[in-house]
């Protein structure tokens, strides 16, 4: 289709997808006027029944549990897709690091400050994430984030220890496949899967939420791997470009 | 006024979608498509919004007093890791494509062939 026919029908299709939209749109309720009955069911439930202070939390670990099990082995599959379609075996071994630094001092003590700052924030969305705001994937990004600082500060050799794929690969497995240990830990001892077995602890302190903490880890840790793989395939085809072995040859 | 954030939704998705029908650029293309799944955050959160109500956590707030709805916002937690999954694959089938073909330009993928 050319270009011109493509906006030719751009057009009217997204008058009508707009139009259809502020039909709907009228027939919602005002903005505030909550009706549905989950929220506030849920922001009187949750705190009593699974002692934990971060009801969105409660809510993402325990009562839409399988769910956010779907929604880490979504992500394992695209970081599997991710390796599958630009990891190459060869290229990784063979060519030599590059190791050039920033020139600018100033800069990298800045960002030396930052990946200090950045992994603080990181371990403690992790940690505290069915006490306060937070959580194992909001913290996993952070975490990687802090690991992605100390490539584009330091050198791709300081980065080198993080984006070792056997290790990566290893970690993010064992998060993905905790989440299910944990769910199928209270099938085997006669519940449902992922029933909140694990003692429920004293609301408020780390030691709350039973299962929630530990699939808040699992995730966590899977996040994060998740998040590393996806910047060491990233960044390995940037440092050596995938056409590299065409230009020398 | 009491419309407006739902409004806001429904022009983001659409810029968002005109921006992918016109994009010359794989990767242009997929920004275009975490404008157009951003529409759905706010479109979430929106939803869920309970008037004069606090974030769900209950730490220094007594339990009782209006929250939003966590359910949306979890929803909105999933939303933005399927994003960063779709776009990583995106991302990813756009270097192969580059490597392939020479070009990210969708416009010209038409022609390539094996």
């Amino acid at each position: 289709m050319s270009r011109r026919a493509r906006l030719l029908i751009l057009g009217p299709a997204l008058a009508g997808l707009g139009a259809l939209f502020a039909w709907a749109i009228a027939g919602l309720p005002a903005f505030g006027d909550y009706r549905g009955p989950y929220g506030f069911v849920l922001n009187r439930v949750v705190v009593p029944l699974r002692h934990t202070t971060n009801v969105v939390m409660g809510t993402t670990f325990d009562v839409r549990g399988v769910d956010t099990m779907g929604e880490e082995f979504i992500l394992f599959a695209a970081v599997l897709g991710v390796a599958l379609l630009l990891r190459d075996e060869t290229r990784s071994r063979e060519v030599e690091r590059r190791t050039g630094r920033l020139p600018n001092d100033a800069v990298r003590l800045l960002g030396v400050v930052m990946i200090g700052g950045c992994l603080l924030v990181g371990l403690w969305l992790m940690a505290f994430g069915y006490i306060t705001p937070g959580g194992g994937f909001q913290g996993g990004v952070v975490f990687a984030g802090a690991i992605l600082l100390l490539y584009v500060v330091g050198s791709h050799r300081d980065y080198h220890p993080f984006r070792d794929e056997n290790v990566l690969d290893l970690l993010e497995s064992i998060g993905a496949g905790g989440y299910l240990v944990v769910g199928l830990a209270a099938l085997v001892s006669g519940s449902a899967f992922l029933t909140n077995l694990f003692g429920l602890g004293t609301t408020g302190t780390l030691v709350s939420s039973g299962s929630i903490a530990l699939l808040n880890w699992a995730s966590a840790i899977a996040v994060s791997c998740a998040t590393l793989l996806l910047f060491a395939e990233f960044l390995e085809t940037y440092v050596f470009p995938l056409d590299a072995e065409d230009a020398a040859s | 006024m009491s419309y407006l954030p739902y409004a806001v939704a429904a022009w983001i998705c659409l810029w968002g979608i005109a921006g992918i029908a016109t994009s010359r650029n794989l990767i242009h293309l997929a920004v275009c498509l975490t404008v157009t799944q951003s529409s759905s955050y706010v479109f979430l959160l929106s939803v869920g919004y309970v008037s004069h109500g606090k974030a769900p956590i209950f730490i220094g707030t007594k339990l009782g007093s209006t929250a939003v709805d966590p359910v949306v916002q979890a929803l909105a937690l999933t939303d933005v890791v399927v994003s960063v999954a779709v776009i990583a694959l995106i991302l990813a089938l756009a270097l192969d494509a580059h490597r392939l073909s020479g070009t990210v330009d969708p416009d010209e993928l038409v022609d390539v062939s094996g």
